[in-house]
């Protein structure tokens, strides 16, 4: 049960990833991207149905990991204080900045929403990616759970590695939406940035998988299983495949494959967590892991049963509205 | 300042300005999806123009509602970790189910709302907006019944050093949340319809868009008519619980202090802030707080100093806020009445209309009250009898939450500032001028 819902946490960081990671990319490109107040809007315009939604698949998975397994939430996010803070107070202006940027004219007013929107996208992608690399290689934390280091133990060079290929990925997955969702030159000169994303893209994936080697136990799952070797493959064979199909002009499969990339790469990492959710990088008995932080069997089997009938039903009017809005924004379709 | 102190303040005000964004999406959304309704079945394209209006004010909120709730949720693991540690298996359980239940639905939604007044039919327009109101209603439902576990835990035996579930039903169905939700969105509902009623008095005295804000003001008199009759008497059901479960906090709530049969109610009475007793007692009312509170003039209710000093909530604050919350409880149902006298000629009675857009802002303060009410009078318990505020605090540094929480201060205050400056002026503009008939 406990394993259930170690996968189940793992997936729903990855749903959360894939969907807010186009969000949050195309933020962060959205001062380059952009360059007059009509693309600007479509660029608003092509998040707007989408954003909130996709929220919500982060404030899911933050209140899975603290019901499912409480002491590691606990933990977790008190160690991790200062860095939470940060992406709080950036998702907050982000979805601000979405929301009410386009209520008034006025250039001043927007140009303000803009900053925020760039700051509120970026820090989000960068910290998370720190954050995530932090919890691989481990964090430390003594057997009380007290957290022994500062902030600037987290941006160590694996965890900025893991912040900057979030980054980076999450910036080419944008691209990509900005690419599908846009006509003429905005679309042009947004898969001219994917195009120019990907490189670097390539490099910082096969330096972190590399360095993933030497700086955490990750690998040790995957010596031991070699069929989950599937798992970091969908991610390789995903970000290959992505650059072919943007070549070939399919916007839409260079996106799916994109996401297969950001899913894979996090259940890359959640598996190779397995079974620890937190280590701690000073006491491994002080590590956290799906034995010792995990609810009550009651409330995992009671939560398992609304996962099992609510997930499939989110997922599927979730699909709906994709489905329904999958048309491209242009001018003649800005509502505010 | 200590780690507690600060993590205290941060909650504070993070709920604080959260909760003033909230309470006016649970009733708007109602009467939007009413106004909505009367549009697909009238064919009358005021109707839209009206709904349009008061959606784009709901929109505002609805974000800022949707952005300071992950402030909360998180809070939980940064601030008071071990609280979530002991009570995860509960809590943490009701605010992810909340969030698969409800809040996937609501946020979902409100994209596709945005997004198609004009893309699809007006009846399924109306059906999302319903769909959004249910949601937010819900997500009420499931937080406050998270929120009742708080102030009477139940369904849990403690194992494993910690609080595990129990009885789920219990939890989610306990007398105190029925009672718990009737209260907050009752008093939501009211905060929603003085906002619209106030908005619609600015409009009626310039003589502007008369149809739609006649409409909208009748709409939501009749709404918070009702809703501030039923609170008045709904509010003494949960005195009544408060006295059963929390003896303290009514204790508090009263400024009561000597156990007492016949306990009487004073008319004016003043808690001494920074003691025990109260500087001032006059006009009592013989044996109306033991009716009040246990059905029975001569029942016994016992005072504050029957608890130990590090057993009893801040008095004054409570006491206040509580007082503060029963003033315009009773004022906001004579609001009403007198309204509902001249519903068919507002436009004559610019003195009423006048009063009810200076009222906008009551409902504000009254729920804030309530809510205060609530939580500084669980003190010192963080869960009641279970454990203590103190004893769930984050073993973090102070300076971060120094630094945290003058962020927010800062921070919110920008946000807020923004947000209701965007609010008065939608407020203020009015409607979207009528589209011109296709020639």
């Amino acid at each position: 049960m406990e394993t259930i819902w170690f996968l189940l946490w793992g997936l729903l960081w990855a749903i959360y990833f894939m969907l807010d990671g186009f969000d949050l990319g195309l933020g962060t490109l959205s001062p380059f991207v952009a360059k007059n107040d009509t693309e600007k809007q479509i660029l608003y315009q092509s998040m707007g149905p989408f954003w909130d939604g996709n929220e919500v698949w982060l404030i899911t998975a933050g209140g899975v990991t603290f019901a499912a397994f409480p002491t590691a939430y606990a933990v977790m996010f008190s160690a991790l204080y200062s860095p939470l803070m940060l992406i709080l107070f950036a998702l907050i202006i982000r979805g601000v900045a979405i929301e009410l940027r386009n209520k008034v004219e006025g250039s001043g007013w927007r140009d303000a929403w803009d900053i925020c929107l760039f700051v509120g996208s970026l820090v989000p992608a960068l910290l998370f990616g720190v954050a995530f690399a932090n919890i691989f290689q481990g964090i430390p934390i003594d057997a009380n759970g007290v957290y022994k280091g500062t902030l600037f133990t987290l941006l160590n060079p694996y965890g900025l590695l893991g912040g900057l290929l979030f980054l980076c990925l999450f910036c080419y997955h944008g691209a990509l939406w900005l690419g599908i969702k846009s006509t003429g030159d905005l679309e042009a000169r947004a898969l001219k940035y994917a195009r120019f994303l990907w490189p670097p893209l390539l490099v910082l994936a096969v330096v972190f998988l590399a360095a993933t080697w030497f700086a955490t136990p990750l690998w040790a799952n995957y010596l031991q299983n070699p069929v989950l070797m599937i798992v970091p493959a969908i991610a390789v064979v995903g970000l290959l495949a992505t650059r072919f199909f943007l070549q070939g002009g399919a916007a839409w499969k260079a996106w799916f494959s994109s996401s297969a990339v950001i899913v894979g790469a996090t259940l890359f990492g959640v598996i190779g967590l397995y079974p620890n959710l937190l280590p701690s990088s000073i006491d491994p008995s002080a590590s956290l892991n799906v034995t010792n932080a995990s609810s009550s069997p009651l409330t995992l089997k009671i939560m398992l049963g609304v996962a099992l009938v609510m997930v499939p039903i989110v997922i599927g009017y979730q699909l709906w509205v994709y489905h329904y809005f999958r048309h491209e924004v242009t001018e003649e379709d800005l509502i505010y | 300042m200590e780690v507690l102190l600060l993590s205290r303040l941060q909650f504070a005000a993070t709920t604080f300005f959260h909760f003033l964004f909230v309470p006016l999406t649970l009733g708007l959304s109602i009467l939007i999806a009413i106004m909505e309704t009367r549009w697909a079945s009238s064919g009358n394209e005021e109707y839209k123009r009206m709904a349009r209006f008061w959606g784009k004010i709901f929109v505002i909120n609805f974000a800022l509602g949707v952005v300071t709730g992950i402030t909360l949720e998180f809070q939980f693991g940064t601030n008071w970790s071990r609280y979530a540690q002991y009570v995860g298996d509960i809590f943490g359980s009701l605010l992810a189910i909340e969030a698969t239940v409800a809040f996937f639905l609501e946020s979902t939604l409100i994209g596709v709302w945005i997004f198609t007044w004009d893309r699809i039919s007006p009846k399924v327009h109306a059906t999302i907006m319903w769909l959004i109101a249910a949601a937010v209603n819900t997500s009420a439902y499931f937080i406050l019944s998270a929120n009742a576990w708080m102030q009477h835990p139940v369904g849990y035996v403690i194992r494993n050093g910690r609080a595990e579930l129990e009885d789920f039903i219990a939890i989610i169905t306990q007398h105190l949340a029925v009672i718990e939700f009737l209260h907050t969105v009752s008093a939501a509902y009211i905060l929603s319809g003085f906002f619209v009623m106030g908005v619609s008095a600015y409009h009626l005295l310039k003589k502007k868009h008369l149809w739609i804000f006649n409409k909208s003001f009748k709409m939501a008199l009749y709404f918070s008519l009702f809703f501030s009759i039923f609170v008045v008497i709904q509010g003494h059901l949960n005195g009544a619980e408060v006295a059963r479960t929390q003896p303290s906090k009514l204790a508090a709530m009263e400024s009561h202090w000597k156990t007492e049969a016949n306990a009487p109610i004073y008319l004016f009475a003043l808690p001494n802030p920074f003691g025990e007793g109260n500087l001032v007692e006059i006009l009592p009312i013989p044996g109306a707080l033991s009716l009040l509170a246990f059905h029975d003039s001569s029942a016994v209710v016992k005072g504050l100093y029957d608890f130990k000093p590090e057993d009893r909530p801040p008095v004054f604050l409570t006491f206040s806020a509580f007082k503060i919350m029963l003033a315009l409880g009773m004022l906001f149902p004579l609001l009403c009445i007198w309204g509902w006298f001249i519903r068919n000629k507002l436009t004559e009675n610019p003195k009423y209309l006048r009063i009810m857009l200076w009222c906008i802002p009551l409902p504000y303060i009254a729920i804030e009250a309530g809510w205060i009410v609530t939580e500084v009078g669980r003190q010192p318990w963080l869960v009641w009898g279970v454990m203590r505020t103190s004893e769930g605090v984050s073993p973090v540094a102070a300076d971060q939450v120094a630094v945290s929480l003058i962020a927010f201060i800062i921070f919110y205050g920008l946000l807020g500032a923004a947000a209701f400056w965007l609010m008065a002026r939608y407020a203020k503009k009015g409607p979207e001028p009528a589209p011109e008939p296709a020639s």
